[in-house]
């Protein structure tokens, strides 16, 4: 078997590997360096680059991110962590009106490579302010690539292919899932942006999920199995662009689909792929597709709403059965 | 044209003084004609916000830079453009929406660009060049180089709050950056009086230890002494500098702003210090050049004005396929959602 390595030390393999090959990768972002980083991900990184490669910021966001975006429209390839994407929407004029126009707005003469990356969602009961998850408002804008992986594997080939990348990047990460233990090979591999990957084969239904919520689609497909029914489930892995060719080759074969998300559900990742297949794979679908999505409301403390706000096993057990029509 | 100007060894010469009156009365030509074009002609369109009254920061700026120094400023942009050496017709070209405009046609006025110029354009959104020039002087350091960030923004703009975060990360990180606040007195309508209680820009610097001045923003010896000062320490690894240049604009905010809020008094007293009218002047009192030369500039600067109109109407339009090109580095259909 290969080595097992937790999600955040794929992550820090990935930045070391990326900054010892290119002297124009840099880290900056709140406690990246002094304090090893809020989740650790980037420790031991000053202690190897030192403190012009990896750079603590005041708490500015939208101030560090501007610096950062000029200076990858200037030659460098900086990684701006962001402590949370909460805390990202300070930065959003810089991601939105800078980083992503740019290239357009010079007609194609001044770009952008930078990644904007740290952990996105819920994590537990942290009330209304740190659990939104942001994939689908960035997937919105075009200019950007919008990456959510769901594994340790994922997270470092992922991570190296949006460095690489000569696009602003943004790469959704999650606190509950940086101490998960996944296979890792000790060489170098790069995984290709804007590729789905089948994560369970299956022939009855298809599931669709991306990030922490891969987690609760694997978990309820072996429940179903137990049940006889036999799901297959799609990790998106990137949010933009959108793979939707292999969700279509899936349902072509399932003719169901269902799709699990952490994203509040108006004009969320699941409105845009449920748009995608109905027209892409129309005769194919023997009943609507379905989805379960964060409740549509600010997540609450208390521990019963916050486990109410997102999705869980038990529910996309029945979501799936429904689709199905099965008792 | 083309002005090129290289930093002389001994200080405001014969040959800068005529370059500063050259590149003033040909950003002054181009906005007049250009304005035409909009109002008369309804050949340009989108918002227009002319420089006209401000052309002193753009020619003492540029005598006291190299070319390698890097620009940016908001979406007043064609002077500082022409300045740094977009040619007059790309410019037009751009503001017709042309291909062959500066930007191909996709900036328009607000958003002229040159990378080979080192002129990182016009941006729209008040102040948040003021982030982003700072970022051009983070990776000029990073390099090692000894360049410059020139980085221009209003009066309104320095109100944002991306002005407070990025002095403290300018000054924390000792970033090579020349912060130029162009104080034309009126963010749009609102006078610099009734946004603060602070009306002296330049003392904001104090508030995270960076050194700031007041420059007469009319004068480009006023503003050359002082962008050398500031440049040379940034050279030297001591960090930014905001200098505040008071000026004016003639023309309104933008080109369909009725100016209400202002009088004819204040406007004519401006006039009275016009930049182009006080370098003329030294140039006649100093018999730089004769009447004979300085009417010679003003035809050939006439002459390629309008000839950027020839070129920006005999231009084609984009082709249509370009509407999905320069998004990415990499045009490829599967990065667009497409119905």
């Amino acid at each position: 078997m290969a080595r097992q390595i937790a999600f955040r030390e794929a992550l820090r393999e990935a930045l070391n590997e990326e900054m010892r090959r290119d002297e124009n990768v840099y880290l900056m972002g709140e406690e990246v360096a002094e304090y090893n980083g809020a989740y650790k991900v980037s420790q031991g990184m000053l202690a190897e680059f030192g403190p012009k490669r990896v750079i603590d910021t005041p708490i500015a966001e939208l101030g560090f991110a501007a610096v950062a975006v000029g200076s990858a429209q200037n030659g460098l390839r900086p990684v701006v962590e962001f402590m949370t994407w909460n805390f990202a929407c300070l930065a959003l004029d810089q991601i939105l009106n800078t980083a992503s126009k740019m290239k357009a707005m010079s007609g194609g003469q001044i770009g952008c490579p930078i990644v904007f990356r740290g952990p996105n969602g819920s994590a537990g009961q942290l009330g209304a302010q740190h659990s939104t998850a942001f994939e689908s408002y960035y997937a919105n804008i075009p200019g950007l690539k919008v990456i959510s992986p769901s594994n340790p594997y994922d997270a470092k080939g992922l991570l190296k292919a949006a460095i690489r990348d000569n696009d602003p990047v943004m790469f959704m990460e999650s606190e509950v899932t940086y101490g998960d233990k996944g296979e890792v090979p000790e060489e170098e591999y790069i995984i290709p942006i804007g590729k789905a990957d089948v994560k369970r084969a299956g022939k009855d239904i298809t599931i669709v999920s991306y990030s922490k919520m891969m987690k609760v689609a694997l978990a309820a497909a072996e429940e179903l199995a137990k049940e006889g029914i036999d799901a297959e489930v799609i990790d998106l892995r990137t949010i933009r662009p959108l793979d939707w060719e292999t969700i279509v080759e899936s349902v072509k074969k399932t003719n169901h689909l269902v799709i699990v998300e952490e994203q509040w559900p108006m004009c969320s990742v699941s409105s845009e792929i449920a748009f995608r297949i109905q027209k892409e794979a129309f005769d194919y679908l023997d009943a609507p597709i379905l989805r379960i999505t964060s409740v549509d409301a600010p997540m609450h403390y208390a521990p019963n709403l916050a486990a109410l706000a997102i999705p869980d096993v038990p529910r996309t057990v029945a979501l799936v059965k429904k689709a199905l029509n099965k008792k | 044209m083309r002005l090129i100007f290289q930093v002389m060894a001994k200080k405001f010469t014969k040959e800068t003084y005529l370059y500063w009156y050259e590149l003033m009365l040909t950003i002054r030509q181009f906005e007049l004609k250009a304005e035409e074009m909009y109002k008369m002609a309804g050949k340009i369109r989108g918002f227009f916000h002319a420089y006209i009254g401000q052309e002193a920061i753009a020619a003492g700026c540029m005598s006291a830079t190299r070319p390698e120094d890097p620009y940016i400023t908001g979406y007043r942009c064609h002077a500082l453009g022409i300045a740094k050496g977009l040619t007059l017709d790309s410019c037009m070209a751009e503001l017709y929406g042309k291909a062959t405009g500066c930007a191909k046609g996709k900036g328009g006025s607000m958003h002229f660009f040159s990378k080979e110029h080192n002129f990182y354009g016009g941006h729209g959104l008040v102040g948040a060049q003021i982030g982003t020039g700072a970022g051009l002087a983070f990776a000029e350091k990073y390099r090692g180089t000894d360049n410059v960030s020139l980085t221009f923004f209003g009066d309104g703009a320095a109100r944002q709050g991306m002005l407070h975060e990025v002095f403290n990360l300018a000054m924390l990180w000792k970033l090579p950056v020349v912060f130029i606040c162009e104080n034309n007195h009126y963010a749009m309508g609102t006078s610099v009086e009734r946004t603060s209680n602070v009306k002296d820009i330049y003392t904001l610097a104090e508030a995270y230890d960076m050194p700031g001045e007041a420059v007469d923003g009319m004068d480009p010896e006023a503003i050359h002494n002082a962008v050398e000062r500031a440049v040379t320490r940034a050279r030297a690894g001591e960090g930014p500098t905001l200098l505040e240049m008071k000026t004016y604009r003639y023309k309104g905010h933008s080109i369909s702003d009725p100016q209400k809020y202002r009088t004819k008094e204040e406007l004519d007293e401006y006039k009275h210090k016009d930049p182009i009218d006080l370098i003329y002047a030294k140039i006649k009192k100093a018999k730089y050049a004769t009447d004979e030369e300085l009417d010679a500039i003003k035809a050939k600067v006439d002459a390629a004005v309008d000839e950027s109109v020839r070129f920006a109407e005999e231009s084609p339009w984009p082709s249509e396929d370009e509407v999905l090109k320069d998004v990415y580095d990499v045009d490829h259909p599967s990065l667009f959602v497409m119905d």
